[in-house]
C-alpha cells in the first residue's frame, strides 16, 4: 500500500451498557497529518479511541468508519491492526509468560503473513535500534509483556510497538498522562521519528503539554461525546491559557460530560 | 484369604518375581501386598469421585522385546528423549525394560542407574533399605498395595556422596496395546551433597485402550543434596493414570518437583514432600492440560517437620472441552517447625464453558513462629488481554495460544532440557488442535 492512508469517521455512535457515549463523531485523518483531540475528562475521548480499535466493551450503534475505503467496523480487532490501525493504549494489559520480544515478533509476523516472516537477525536489529531511540534498557525485550512495568515504561513500550509495527493510522490515547517531562520528550521523539506522509496520527489528550513536543496540524475539542469545535494549533494554545469555559459559553454547553468518566 | 478374592493371581506374581530372580523378601512383600490390595479401600482424594475408575482391570505383565538402540523406537516415542546418543536413559515398554544406555563415567563415579529388579539383585541392601519403607508404604490404600504387588521395571538411581551430575538422567515409560498395565517404580537416592536431575516421561500409543498406569516415585534427598525431578505424563483418553510421588528431604536438602499432567483420561497425580531436616527446601511446580473428558485430581502436599524449612507450590491447569481438574495444595507446618515458610499458588484457566476447574488451597499450621501464604484463582482468558494482543494484529487463536503458553510457562520453562520443553509445547499444541 503506497497510497496515503485515510481514516474516515462519519456520525459514529457508541454505547456502553446501553448508554450512549459517542453521539455522532465526524473526523477525517489523512497521511502526513497530526490531529489532536482535546477535552475535559468524561467527555468520551478515550471511548472514541477504544471503539475505533474494537474494544469488546463498546458497542457501535451507528455511523461508519473506513480506513482506505475499507469498512473498519466490520473487521475483527486483529484485522483492523493488520489493515494499519494502531492504538497506543492508556492502560495496556499485562501478559505473564509472554516476553515482549516474542509478542512483538508474533505481531510483526501476523502482519507479514505466513512464508514471509521477518528474519530473527533483522528483527533483533530493528528492536535494538528502536529501543535505543526510546532509551529503553535491553532487558525489556526479555521481560514479560508489561508485567511489573512502571506507568512510564508501559507508555514507552506502547510507542516501541508502534515503531516496530509501522501502522498507517496511529491513535495515541493519553500517552502523556503520568509521564514526567523527560519521559514525555522520549515518547515524543519516538512519535516524531515516525511522522511521514505514510502515517496519520490522532492524539488524544487533555494536556496541551504534549503538543509542545508533537506539533498538531488540527486540534479538535471534544465535549458531550462529539467534536464541538475544530481549529489549528492556536486552538490548543488558547485552551491551555484559558481552559474550556469559553468554548462551553460560546456553544451554550452547561455540562460537557456524557455522564460517565471516560 | 482364598485365591478367588484376590484381584490378581498370586501364581502370576510369583512367576514374574522368580523370572527376575528377585530376592525372596521381595516376593513375599509382593504377595502380602496382593492380599492387602483386596482388603484396602481406594485412597481418599479431595473433591473427586474415583469409585468407578478402572484401577484393577489390566494385564499386569506383557513381555516386550528389547531394542538395540534408540533409533529402533518409533518417532513419537524417540522424540521425547533428549541429548541423542549421549542420553543416559532407560526405556520401559509396558512391564519390560527394553533399553538402557548410560555413560561410563556414571559407573566410575559410583552412580547406579538401572532397573529396579537388577538393583534388587546387585544392590540388595540399598534397595531393601529404601524401597517402600519410609516414603510410600504398601498398605496406605488399594493403589499403593496394587503397585507393591505388581510393580515392574522402573528405575533405581543412586548418587553417592559429593557426586554432582551435570546431565539429566532420563526414563521413558511407554504404554502400548489394549488393557495393558504399566507399574514402574522409581527409587532415587541422592546422598549428602550430591546433585542430580531426573526426567520421567510417561507416554501412551493411541491404541492403548483401557490401559492402566500405576506408578510410584520415591525420592530421598540427602543432607545438602540437590535433586530435581520432572515428570511428564501423556497417556491416552481411555487410560487411568495414577502417579504417587513422595520425597523425604534431609537437612539443607533441596528438591524441585516439576509435574506436567497432559494425560487425557483419568488422572490421580500426587506429590508429597516431607521436609524432615532443618533448612530443607522444596519447590513444586505442576501443570495440567486437559482436553476431551479428562478428569484429574492433582494434589501437592508439603509437610514441614524441620525448623527453617521452606516450600513453594505453584500449580496451574488449563482445561478445555469438558475436561475437569481439581488442584489441591496442602501445606502442613508441624509443631516444632519454627521459622518455616510455606507458600502456595493455584491457578486454573478454563477455555470452554463446559470445562471445570477448582483450586483448593489448604494451609494447616501447628506452629506459631512461621510464615505462610496462598493465592488461588479460577477463571477464563482475560478478554482485555486478548483484545490487547489482537490489537497488534495477532489473530484470536494465536493470541489465545500465547496467553495459554504464557500461563503455563512458569512451570514448563523449569523442565531441565530446552529440547524437551519444545516437545512438550508441541504435545500441548496438538492437544488443542484435535
Amino acid at each position: 500500500m503506497s497510497t496515503s492512508p485515510k481514516l474516515t469517521i462519519k456520525d459514529l455512535r457508541v454505547s456502553i451498557d446501553d448508554r450512549e457515549i459517542l453521539k455522532g463523531v465526524n473526523l477525517e485523518v489523512k497521511g502526513g497529518e497530526v490531529h489532536a483531540i482535546m477535552g475535559p475528562n468524561g467527555t468520551g475521548k478515550s471511548t472514541l479511541a477504544s471503539a475505533l480499535m474494537g474494544h469488546p466493551r463498546y458497542e457501535v450503534t451507528g455511523g461508519e468508519v473506513t480506513l482506505d475505503g475499507q469498512d473498519v467496523l466490520e473487521m475483527e480487532v486483529d484485522e483492523r491492526a493488520r489493515a494499519g490501525l494502531f492504538l497506543a493504549m492508556q492502560y495496556p494489559s499485562e501478559v505473564s509468560g509472554v516476553t515482549n520480544s516474542d509478542f512483538l515478533r508474533s505481531a510483526i509476523n501476523a502482519k507479514r503473513g505466513e512464508g514471509n516472516e521477518i528474519s530473527l537477525m533483522k528483527f533483533i536489529r530493528q528492536l535494538d535500534e528502536k529501543m535505543a531511540l526510546l532509551e529503553m534498557d535491553e532487558k525489556f525485550a526479555h521481560r514479560y509483556l508489561n508485567e511489573g512495568f512502571s506507568g512510564g515504561e508501559k507508555k514507552r513500550n506502547e510507542i516501541l510497538q508502534m515503531m516496530m509495527l509501522q501502522p498507517r493510522i496511529a491513535i495515541l490515547d493519553e500517552i502523556d498522562s503520568g509521564l514526567d517531562i523527560d519521559a514525555l520528550k522520549v515518547v515524543a521523539k519516538g512519535v516524531n521519528s515516525m511522522l511521514s506522509p505514510e502515517l496519520g496520527v490522532l492524539i488524544i489528550t487533555h494536556y496541551q503539554r504534549l503538543l509542545n513536543y508533537i506539533k498538531p496540524d488540527f486540534v479538535h475539542v471534544f465535549m458531550q461525546g462529539r467534536i464541538v469545535k475544530s481549529g489549528g494549533p492556536e486552538l490548543a494554545e488558547r485552551l491551555e491559557a484559558e481552559g474550556y469555559d469559553w468554548v462551553k459559553e460560546e456553544l451554550g454547553i452547561e455540562d460537557e460530560t456524557v455522564g460517565l468518566k471516560a | 484369604m482364598s485365591v478367588e478374592t484376590l484381584l490378581f493371581d498370586p501364581k502370576v506374581v510369583t512367576e514374574f518375581s522368580r523370572k527376575q530372580q528377585e530376592p525372596e523378601w521381595m516376593l513375599q512383600f509382593r504377595l502380602q501386598a496382593l492380599q492387602d490390595a483386596a482388603k484396602l479401600p481406594l485412597p481418599k482424594v479431595e473433591k473427586t469421585n474415583i469409585n468407578r475408575w478402572n484401577f484393577t482391570n489390566f494385564i499386569p505383565y506383557t513381555e516386550e522385546a528389547p531394542v538395540e538402540g534408540l533409533s529402533q523406537l518409533p518417532e513419537e516415542i524417540r522424540e521425547l528423549i533428549f541429548d541423542g546418543e549421549e542420553a543416559n536413559v532407560l526405556v520401559q515398554k509396558n512391564s519390560s525394560v527394553i533399553f538402557r544406555q548410560a555413560a561410563e563415567q556414571l559407573a566410575e563415579k559410583g552412580v547406579i542407574f538401572t532397573d529396579l529388579a537388577t538393583a534388587a539383585r546387585e544392590h540388595e541392601e540399598l534397595v531393601k533399605k529404601y524401597f517402600m519403607t519410609e516414603a510410600v508404604k504398601k498398605d496406605e490404600h488399594k493403589l499403593t498395595a496394587l503397585h507393591a504387588a505388581l510393580f515392574s521395571g522402573g528405575v533405581f538411581l543412586y548418587v553417592p556422596r559429593n557426586v554432582e551430575l551435570e546431565m539429566p538422567l532420563q526414563s521413558l515409560f511407554w504404554l502400548s496395546g489394549a488393557e495393558t498395565g504399566m507399574l514402574p517404580h522409581i527409587l532415587i537416592v541422592a546422598e549428602t551433597s550430591s546433585r542430580v536431575d531426573f526426567v520421567a516421561n510417561y507416554v501412551a500409543e493411541r491404541d492403548s485402550q483401557a490401559a492402566v498406569s500405576n506408578s510410584v516415585i520415591e525420592v530421598f534427598v540427602g543432607q545438602n543434596a540437590q535433586v530435581r525431578v520432572a515428570t511428564i505424563n501423556n497417556l491416552s483418553q481411555s487410560a487411568v493414570d495414577v502417579t504417587y510421588r513422595r520425597s523425604i528431604v534431609h537437612k539443607d536438602g533441596r528438591l524441585e518437583w516439576i509435574v506436567a499432567d497432559l494425560s487425557d483420561g483419568r488422572v490421580i497425580s500426587d506429590n508429597t514432600t516431607h521436609l524432615q531436616g532443618e533448612g530443607g527446601n522444596v519447590n513444586v511446580k505442576t501443570v495440567a492440560v486437559g482436553t476431551g473428558e479428562m478428569r484429574a485430581n492433582i494434589t501437592s502436599s508439603i509437610h514441614h517437620w524441620g525448623r527453617h524449612t521452606a516450600s513453594d507450590i505453584n500449580a496451574r491447569s488449563v482445561m478445555t472441552d469438558e475436561a475437569s481438574s481439581i488442584l489441591n495444595s496442602i501445606t502442613k507446618i508441624e509443631k516444632g517447625a519454627s521459622k518455616s515458610d510455606g507458600q502456595q499458588s493455584g491457578k486454573v484457566l478454563m477455555l470452554n464453558p463446559k470445562a471445570r476447574g477448582d483450586a483448593n488451597p489448604i494451609l494447616l499450621i501447628d506452629e506459631n513462629d512461621v510464615s505462610a501464604g496462598h493465592a488461588a484463582s479460577v477463571g477464563r482468558i482475560d478478554p482485555l488481554q486478548l483484545y490487547y494482543l489482537m490489537s497488534r494484529g495477532i489473530p484470536r487463536k494465536q493470541a489465545e495460544k500465547l496467553i495459554i503458553f504464557g500461563f503455563l510457562d512458569a512451570v514448563i520453562s523449569e523442565i531441565p532440557s530446552d529440547t524437551l520443553q519444545k516437545r512438550i509445547h508441541r504435545v500441548i499444541e496438538r492437544k488443542f488442535q484435535s
